[in-house]
C-alpha cells in the first residue's frame, strides 16, 4: 500500500512538472507579449518593463529561473495587475470557486443518484423517459446557456413576486450561490445519473440479487443493502476528477453571476498573455486536478484491493 | 445573516418542490409491482435525507461564503435613501490605482471619483478649476495658482510639490509608465524618459507650496486641457515612499484628494467609495457613498441586476431596450467619443500600398449599411471619417466646417479604381488580402460583412486573421495584415489626439501610412498658438485622410442607458470619468418604486 501511494505520488509530481513545462514552453511560443499595450510604448521603456520581468534574457534562462522560483513556492507578479502576487490572487480567489465548486458537486451527486437510482427503478416507464430527456438536455446544453436562462428566469420571478427571493448576481451568501452552483452542476449531474442508472441496471441482474431474493430478503433490504451500495461504487469513482472540473471550469459561470472567482482570472490571463498568472492559476490548477485523481486511485484501491495488484 | 437564513427556507421550499419525482405516490408503479414501490419508499427516504443534509451543508457554505469575501456593508438595493448611498458596477477590475502607471478607462473612472488633479470636467463635460484656482499660459511657459483649502484624506495639504513628484516619477523610465507620451510637450520630457537626461532637467517646479510652474519645449496652445487627465493627478510623495512600491494596491495603499475617498477595495468584487469630508468642495458632492458592488461585463447579467433593483445604470442590448421603453425607464444615450474603422497596411511591400485599389475599396464600403443592418446595436452610429463627431472645430462640429461628401457605395466608380490599380500592380487578378480581426463578436460580423461586399462587388477575396488582443497588436505592430479592424479613443480634448494619429512618426501608425504633406499639418497643428490656423490644418488633415483613402471608417461607439429614475445628476463623460456620479443626487419622491 505504501509503495503504491509513493509510486502515485511520484507520478503525480512528473505530471505536474511536466504541465509546467509544457505550458511554459507553449506560452513563449505565442506571438505577441504580456508588455504591449493598446498605446505604442517607445523602445526605451520597453527595454525597461523587460528587464524588470526579466523578458530580456533567453527563455530557456527564463524557464530555469520560473522552475526555481516554483519550487519555493513563488509565482511572482502579475503583468496586468501590477501589484499584486499571483500567490494572492490564488488564495484570494480560489476559496471562492472551491466554495462554489463544493455546493455544485453536492447537487451533482446528490441528484445525480437520486435520480439514477429512480430511472433504474422505472426503467422503460415514465419517470424514466422524462429523466433521461432532461439528462440528454443537461448534457447537450452548454452552462452559459444554463447560466443566462436561469438567470433570467430568477429576475422574472422576482419582479412577479415584487422582492428578491434570491439575488440575481454578486457573492458574499449562500443565496448567492445557490443557482450558479446548480446551474455549474447540471452537468455533471446529468452524466452522473445516466452514469448511475446503468451501474444500477447492471447490479440487478447480478447473481447476488438473485440470491438475496431467494433467501426472502425484504424488498427494502435488498434495494438499500445490496443493489445501492453496489451501485454507487463507479459514481464515487468519478467523484475525484468531477470535483476538480467543476471547481476549475466554472469561468462561464463565474462571469453571469459576477462571482469574484479563480476562474476569471484563469482564463483572462490567457487571453492578456499574463505570463505570471498563466503559469501560477495552470500549474495549481494541474496539481489540483493530479491530486484529485490521486485521492480517487488511493481511496479506490484501499476499497477495492484488486486495484493496488494491477 | 438573516436574509442568507430566509434564502435557505426558501430554496428548502422550492427544493421538496421539485423533488416528488423521487416521491413513489406521483409516480404510478405497476400493480403488484411490490420490488418497486418498496424501493422507491426507500429511495424517497433517502431523498429526503439527502436533502436535509444539503440544508445543513448550506449553513456551512454561507459560513465559507462570507470569510471569502465581503458583500458585507454592501447595499443590495441600487438605492440606499436613508444612507444616501448609491450601488453600481465596474466592468472590470481596475488593474491598479496608481496614477503614475494606470492607462485604462476603469481606473480613470474610479480615479475621477477619489483624486483630483489640476483641472476637472464638470457637469457639462467643460474644464473647471480642481486644485488648480487658476492658470495662465505665457507662451512655453505655463504657471498654476494652487488653492489652500486642498487636502489629501490624511489632512496634509495638496501642494506644488505633489504635482512636481508624480509628473516626474512619470517620466522616470524605470517607472515604465504607459501614458508617459503625453506629459512630452514639457521640457526635457521625452529626453528624461529615454533615460538621456534626469528628471530634475524636466521642466517642472513648485516654486512654492502653491505655485506650480511648467515649461513647454514649444509653445502649444493644448496644454491645459491635457492636465485633467489622470497622469497629471498629485501623489504625495512621503506617502508614496511608505508603501514600499504598492502605492495603489489596495484601498489603504492610496490617500485620496477628490471627492470621495476608498474605504474598502475587494479584488475582482466590489469597491466602496465615501465623501471625502477633507475635500476642498465639499458642499458641491451630495451622496454619502458610492458602492461598486458588482464587477462584470457581461450586459446581459447587467441588464439583470438593473431590473432586479440592484445597480442604478446599465448600458442596453437592442433587445433590452424595447421592454425599458415599454416599462417607461429614463433612456439617454452617450458617446464614448471613440471610432473604429479598418486600416490598411501602407508599407511597401503591399497591394494596399496602390492609392487605386484603396479608392475602389472604400467606394463600397457603406458604414450606415455595416451599422444599421449588420451590427444593429443601440448607441453605436455610422462613422464618416476619423474625427468623431465631438470633435470641434472654430464654433460648432470639426465636421461640419470642413464638410466632406459622404460615403456612398458606387460600384461602377469602384470597378474602375480596381481595373487602374491592378493595370498599375501589372496584375490580371487581385490574390486574396489579409483581414486582421480581434476577436469579439461585433469584430466577427464586422469581419465577416467586409468579406461578402468585396467578394461581391469588387471579386476580391479576404482573407480573415481572427486573433485575441495580444496577439493581434503583435501582428499590427510587424505589419502582418493587408487591412486591420482598429478603433482610436482620445487621450485629451483636443482634436489633435486624433489627427496626429497617421503622422509617419506616430508609433501607433501600424500601417504605417506615411506623407509629407500630412506630416507638415500636423506640425502646423502641434506648434501653432493661432486657433484658426490650427482648426484649418485638422481640416486638411482631415480631408487627406479620405483622398487619401488612409482608412476605411466604420463606426462611432455609443450606448443607449437606462437610469434609476431615483438618481438625478448622472453624467458620462468622453474625458475623465465615463460614468460621473460626482454631480448626482437621491430624489427619493422622482419616479415609482420599479
Amino acid at each position: 500500500m505504501w509503495l503504491y501511494t509513493l509510486k502515485r505520488l511520484l507520478q503525480g509530481v512528473i505530471t505536474v512538472w511536466f504541465i509546467a513545462t509544457a505550458t511554459f514552453f507553449g506560452m513563449h511560443s505565442v506571438p505577441g507579449d504580456p508588455l504591449s499595450g493598446e498605446r505604442a510604448t517607445n523602445e526605451v521603456i520597453r527595454a525597461n518593463l523587460e528587464a524588470r520581468y526579466g523578458l530580456d534574457r533567453p527563455v530557456t534562462e527564463q524557464y530555469f529561473i520560473f522552475m526555481g522560483n516554483m519550487l519555493r513556492g513563488d509565482f511572482g507578479i502579475s503583468y496586468t495587475q501590477q501589484n499584486r502576487e499571483v500567490n494572492d490572487i490564488i488564495r484570494e480567489h480560489f476559496p471562492v470557486s472551491a466554495t462554489l465548486g463544493l455546493l455544485a458537486v453536492l447537487f451533482a451527486a446528490a441528484g445525480g443518484i437520486l435520480f439514477g437510482a429512480l430511472t433504474a427503478l422505472y426503467r422503460n416507464r415514465l419517470p424514466d423517459y422524462i429523466i433521461m430527456f432532461l439528462v440528454i438536455l443537461g448534457i447537450s446544453v452548454p452552462s452559459f446557456v444554463f447560466a443566462a436562462l436561469g438567470q433570467l428566469s430568477l429576475v422574472n420571478v422576482n419582479n412577479v413576486l415584487g422582492f428578491s427571493i434570491l439575488p440575481v448576481a454578486g457573492w458574499g451568501t449562500v443565496g448567492h450561490m445557490l443557482l450558479p452552483a446548480l446551474v455549474l452542476g447540471l452537468g455533471t449531474m446529468a452524466y452522473m445519473t445516466r452514469l448511475m442508472r446503468s451501474s444500477m441496471l447492471e447490479v440487478m441482474s447480478a447473481d447476488y440479487i438473485r440470491t438475496a431474493k431467494a433467501k426472502g430478503l425484504s424488498p427494502t433490504r435488498i434495494f438499500a443493502r445490496h443493489q445501492l451500495r453496489n451501485a454507487v461504487m463507479p459514481v464515487i469513482t468519478v467523484l475525484g476528477p468531477a470535483i476538480a472540473a467543476i471547481t476549475t471550469g466554472g469561468f462561464v459561470v463565474e462571469l453571469v453571476f459576477a462571482i469574484p472567482g479563480l476562474g476569471r482570472y484563469f482564463v483572462q490571463a490567457v487571453q492578456q498573455l499574463d505570463y505570471t498568472v498563466i503559469m501560477g492559476t495552470t500549474v495549481f490548477y494541474g496539481a489540483f486536478l493530479v491530486f484529485m485523481v490521486i485521492m480517487v486511485d488511493l481511496v479506490y484501491s484501499w476499497i477495492d484491493p484488486r486495484v493496488r495488484l494491477q | 445573516m438573516l436574509g442568507a437564513c430566509l434564502d435557505l427556507i426558501e430554496f428548502d421550499m422550492k427544493q421538496s418542490e421539485s423533488l416528488p419525482t423521487t416521491d413513489p405516490s406521483s409516480t404510478v408503479p405497476a400493480p403488484g409491482d411490490r420490488m418497486t414501490r418498496a424501493a422507491a419508499r426507500q429511495l424517497a427516504i433517502y431523498a429526503a435525507v439527502v436533502v436535509l443534509a444539503l440544508v445543513v451543508a448550506m449553513f456551512g457554505l454561507n459560513y465559507l461564503a462570507s470569510l471569502t469575501s465581503s458583500a458585507a456593508g454592501m447595499s443590495r438595493e441600487a438605492v440606499d435613501v436613508e444612507n444616501n448611498i448609491i450601488t453600481s458596477y465596474l466592468r472590470e477590475e481596475p488593474p491598479q490605482m496608481n496614477s503614475m502607471r494606470s492607462s485604462d478607462a476603469i481606473s480613470s473612472m474610479v480615479m475621477a471619483h477619489v483624486m483630483e488633479g489640476l483641472l476637472r470636467y464638470d457637469e457639462n463635460s467643460e474644464l473647471a478649476p480642481g486644485v488648480a484656482e487658476r492658470w495662465e499660459q505665457d507662451g512655453r511657459t505655463v504657471t498654476f495658482w494652487l488653492r489652500d483649502d486642498a487636502r489629501w484624506s490624511n489632512g496634509e495639504p495638496v501642494t506644488a510639490h505633489d504635482f512636481e513628484f508624480a509628473w516626474k516619477n512619470v517620466l522616470a523610465p524605470a517607472t515604465g509608465s504607459q501614458y508617459a507620451f503625453l506629459l512630452y510637450p514639457i521640457l526635457n520630457a521625452e529626453a528624461a524618459n529615454n533615460g538621456e537626461v534626469s528628471t530634475d532637467e524636466v521642466g517642472v517646479e513648485a516654486v512654492d507650496d502653491h505655485t506650480l510652474v511648467v515649461t513647454l519645449e514649444t509653445p502649444i496652445a493644448y496644454f491645459d486641457r491635457m492636465v485633467a487627465y489622470m497622469t497629471f493627478m498629485p501623489v504625495n510623495q512621503e506617502f508614496f515612499e511608505q508603501t514600499n512600491g504598492r502605492y495603489g494596491a489596495d484601498a489603504d495603499q492610496m490617500i485620496y484628494n477628490g471627492p470621495f475617498i476608498m474605504t474598502s477595495w475587494v479584488h475582482g468584487a466590489s469597491m466602496q467609495l465615501r465623501k471625502n469630508p477633507y475635500y476642498w468642495d465639499a458642499d458641491r458632492i451630495k451622496l454619502d457613498g458610492i458602492d461598486y458592488a458588482h464587477m462584470t461585463s457581461d450586459s446581459n447579467t447587467l441588464q439583470n441586476l438593473f431590473k432586479d433593483g440592484q445597480i442604478v445604470i446599465a448600458d442596453l442590448t437592442s433587445e433590452m431596450l424595447e421592454e425599458a421603453m415599454f416599462q417607461r425607464w429614463p433612456l439617454s444615450q452617450f458617446m464614448e467619443g471613440t471610432t473604429f474603422y479598418a486600416e490598411f497596411n501602407h508599407r511597401p511591400d503591399r497591394l494596399t500600398r496602390n492609392l487605386n485599389l484603396r479608392k475602389a475599396m472604400l467606394l463600397v464600403h457603406d458604414p450606415s449599411e455595416l451599422v444599421n443592418r449588420v451590427i444593429k446595436l443601440p448607441g453605436y452610429v455610422p462613422a464618416e471619417t476619423l474625427f468623431p463627431r465631438w470633435v470641434q472645430g472654430m464654433d460648432g462640429s470639426l465636421r461640419e466646417e470642413y464638410p466632406l461628401p459622404p460615403l456612398q457605395r458606387d460600384v461602377e466608380k469602384a470597378r474602375e479604381h480596381l481595373q487602374m490599380a491592378l493595370d498599375e500592380l501589372g496584375l490580371e487578378e487581385l490574390p486574396p488580402l489579409v483581414f486582421l480581426s480581434s476577436d469579439t463578436p461585433v469584430a466577427r460580423i464586422q469581419s465577416e460583412y467586409y468579406q461578402e461586399v468585396f467578394r461581391r462587388y469588387l471579386g476580391i477575396e479576404l482573407l480573415i486573421d481572427r486573433q485575441v488582443f495580444r496577439q493581434r497588436l503583435e501582428k499590427m505592430t510587424a505589419g502582418d495584415f493587408d487591412l486591420v479592424g482598429a478603433g482610436w479613443g482620445p487621450d485629451y480634448n483636443d482634436p489633435l489626439t486624433f489627427a496626429d494619429l497617421f503622422a509617419s512618426w506616430n508609433l501607433n501608425n501600424r500601417g504605417r501610412y506615411s506623407n509629407p504633406e500630412l506630416d507638415a499639418q500636423v506640425r502646423i497643428a502641434q506648434s501653432s498658438l493661432d486657433p484658426q490656423e490650427r482648426t484649418d490644418a485638422f481640416g486638411e488633415i482631415h480631408r487627406i485622410i479620405r483622398d487619401q483613402a488612409v482608412i476605411m471608417p466604420d463606426y462611432e461607439r455609443g450606448y443607449v442607458y437606462v437610469t434609476d429614475p431615483r438618481v438625478k445628476g448622472i453624467v458620462r463623460h468622453v474625458f475623465g470619468a465615463e460614468t460621473d456620479f460626482t454631480n448626482a443626487w437621491i430624489d427619493a419622491d422622482a419616479g415609482e418604486e420599479q
